[in-house]
């Protein structure tokens, strides 16, 4: 993958050579073979793509962070990424008026729901792609592919469920309300910033990159992304869950303490 | 000064959790009360996860309340005797109510049942408080100081067997008062995730007849173990006790408890219950509006486990 990244820059240094002069002619046949095999691996991959970071650690000061995903394409196209979080279930609930009170009534419940979901484009994905392109790479929040698991209510109303869910994700910062920008650079050179906000969930994500020709794709790239809780704070959620009564009883000596110890400073005062 | 809380997941401000701590804190050393049935609905006003916040609120509490029950045992405000008789009726009661709890949940009005059982008991609670203490002020302003008491009055209440003699509260009643008071308010508890101070305390007034000084720090010293044993159920059971939030919290809390406490033992018996009684019908009231008012969004997002 950083191979032939770093391909076209070592191209340039040896053309940079030859411009100065070649002194020996076996030199310069060992860089036409490189060349060669460097050509060889562009064609190969059209597009790569990497992330200023593939580990996002949540320390005990953290408030969202931001990555770079930064790549190059074998020529001009459409860039379009897909920055997708672990997969959850979710339980979408309605309220209704009971005489004069408003309660949870019915209730739908999803799988496969992507606990963060954010597309970034070069252009409008109206004009990259058809709909049944983008819906077979689930491009966009309405191709979401959730797994219907229960429900409470008939066929009609689950699209306002589905939209719900959507919404209320958005209103959390964890899906995008819109596609984000793709920045390319003289056709060939795409970045995009990626950020995360605090309440982001841990888990291993992915970002997918598309490369888009006359509507469809003619490349795609993985690349994994993991947050993760360290330090702390990762230590004290290990011990709540790993050992949860011996965390309750430290929790409850720390309160008795520290409320001990705020007595007995008062009373010096 | 933003940090991010392990259990809860999310990022706050620490002076804003520091704050909110000591002005719970404040109330409970004041009123007596435990504060949580603020504190819960506050955190989750601050995008805490419900389940966290009555986690992590029962958690702070056990803190405020030992600050609390120091302060008051100092100037000999409170009753062993009838605290150790509220706490074993509140015992029986908390293991009565989290098994009511999940049948509850199974039929999947938790929620409701929740936020019910808050508006009716603090509606109650409040309505009563405010009616007799501002009578209580209005009497004692015409005929100058009255005692007030129900020492004199003999009911039936006084006829029921294992008398015991309660010498801070100068009674003598009953032991199995205490023992279903705090069995009634145990089953509370443990459904609406609270110390169950704002309840606890109108009953010793207006049930037992103890004086409201003696009042405040026998309910803490109940709800010192209350509590602590509802953050051992949530740590153990659910995982949601955060102890970096909850130790925010209750550094602001200890502060505010002490100061509190100082300001409950200057103001009159009366005068103290008006406010109290002001201060849960607020409450009701807010809860109230929201089961009523039409919502923002109808629809809510549960994260399931599975």
């Amino acid at each position: 993958m950083r191979a032939p990244r770093g391909s076209p820059r070592s191209r340039r240094s040896l053309w940079v050579g030859f411009g100065v002069g070649a002194l020996v002619g076996v030199l310069s046949f060992a860089a036409l073979g490189l060349l060669a095999s460097a050509r060889a691996q562009q064609t190969v991959v059209p597009l790569v793509a990497d992330l200023s970071k593939h580990l996002v650690a949540i320390t005990t000061g953290f408030t969202g962070t931001d990555v770079l995903l930064f790549g190059a394409t074998d020529g001009p196209g459409d860039v379009v990424l897909v920055v997708r979080g672990p997969l959850t279930r979710k339980v979408v609930r309605k309220k209704q008026l009971w005489g004069i009170i408003w309660a949870n009534r019915d209730s739908v419940t999803y799988d496969n729901v992507p606990a963060y979901y954010q597309v970034f484009a070069s252009r409008a994905l109206e004009d990259i792609a058809q709909t049944s392109v983008r819906a077979r790479h689930q491009i966009g929040t309405e191709h979401l592919a959730f797994n219907l698991v229960e429900k409470s209510v008939t066929e009609s109303f689950l699209p306002g469920f589905r939209a719900a869910l959507v919404r209320l994700k958005q209103k959390q910062h964890l899906y995008g309300e819109r596609t984000l920008p793709v920045a390319m650079l003289a056709n060939r050179l795409f970045r995009a910033e990626l950020h995360f906000p605090a309440n982001v969930p841990t888990g291993s994500y992915s970002v997918e990159v598309y490369l888009f020709r006359d509507g469809d794709v003619v490349s795609a790239e993985i690349t994994p992304l993991v947050i993760s809780k360290t330090g702390v704070g990762a230590d004290l959620f290990d011990f709540a869950h790993q050992r949860s009564a011996l965390y309750g009883v430290a929790a409850i000596i720390v309160a008795i303490a520290s409320g001990w110890a705020a007595a007995a400073a008062f009373r010096r005062v | 000064m933003q940090i991010y809380l392990p259990i809860a997941e999310m990022s706050v401000n620490v002076f804003v959790i520091f704050g909110l701590g000591g002005a719970v804190g404040f109330l409970s050393g004041v009123f007596g009360v435990g504060g949580g049935f603020l504190m819960t609905p506050l955190l989750m006003f601050l995008g805490v996860p419900p389940a966290v916040a009555v986690g992590t609120g029962a958690n702070q509490i056990v803190a405020s309340s030992v600050s609390g029950v120091i302060a008051h045992t100092r100037r000999g405000n409170v009753d062993f005797r009838m605290g150790g008789m509220l706490l074993v009726g509140g015992l029986i009661g908390s293991t009565a109510g989290v098994w009511l709890f999940a049948v509850l949940q199974e039929t999947g009005q938790i929620d409701l049942a929740i936020s019910l059982s808050y508006v009716v008991f603090l509606g109650a609670v409040g309505g009563l408080m405010l009616v007799e203490s501002v009578q209580a002020m209005v009497r004692s302003q015409r005929k100058g100081a009255t005692p007030r008491g129900n020492a004199g009055r003999h009911t039936w209440i006084h006829g029921l067997p294992f008398k015991m003699r309660f010498r801070k509260s100068k009674l003598y009643i009953s032991a199995l008062l205490p023992v279903a008071v705090g069995i009634f308010v145990g089953v509370l508890t443990a459904i609406m995730g609270v110390g169950g101070g704002f309840v606890m305390v109108p009953a010793m007034i207006y049930l037992l007849g103890m004086p409201t000084q003696v009042v405040v720090g026998t309910s803490l010293f109940q709800i010192i173990f209350v509590t602590a044993n509802t953050t051992f159920l949530q740590a153990t059971i659910n995982q949601t006790v955060d102890v970096v939030l909850a130790v925010i919290l209750l550094l602001g809390a200890v502060v505010g408890a002490q100061a509190g406490a100082r300001v409950g033992t200057n103001l009159k018996g009366e005068q103290l219950r008006v406010l109290l009684a002001a201060l849960v019908l607020g409450v009701c009231l807010k809860l109230a509006n929201d089961l009523v008012a039409t919502p923002d969004d109808v629809f809510t997002l549960i994260s399931e486990v599975g």
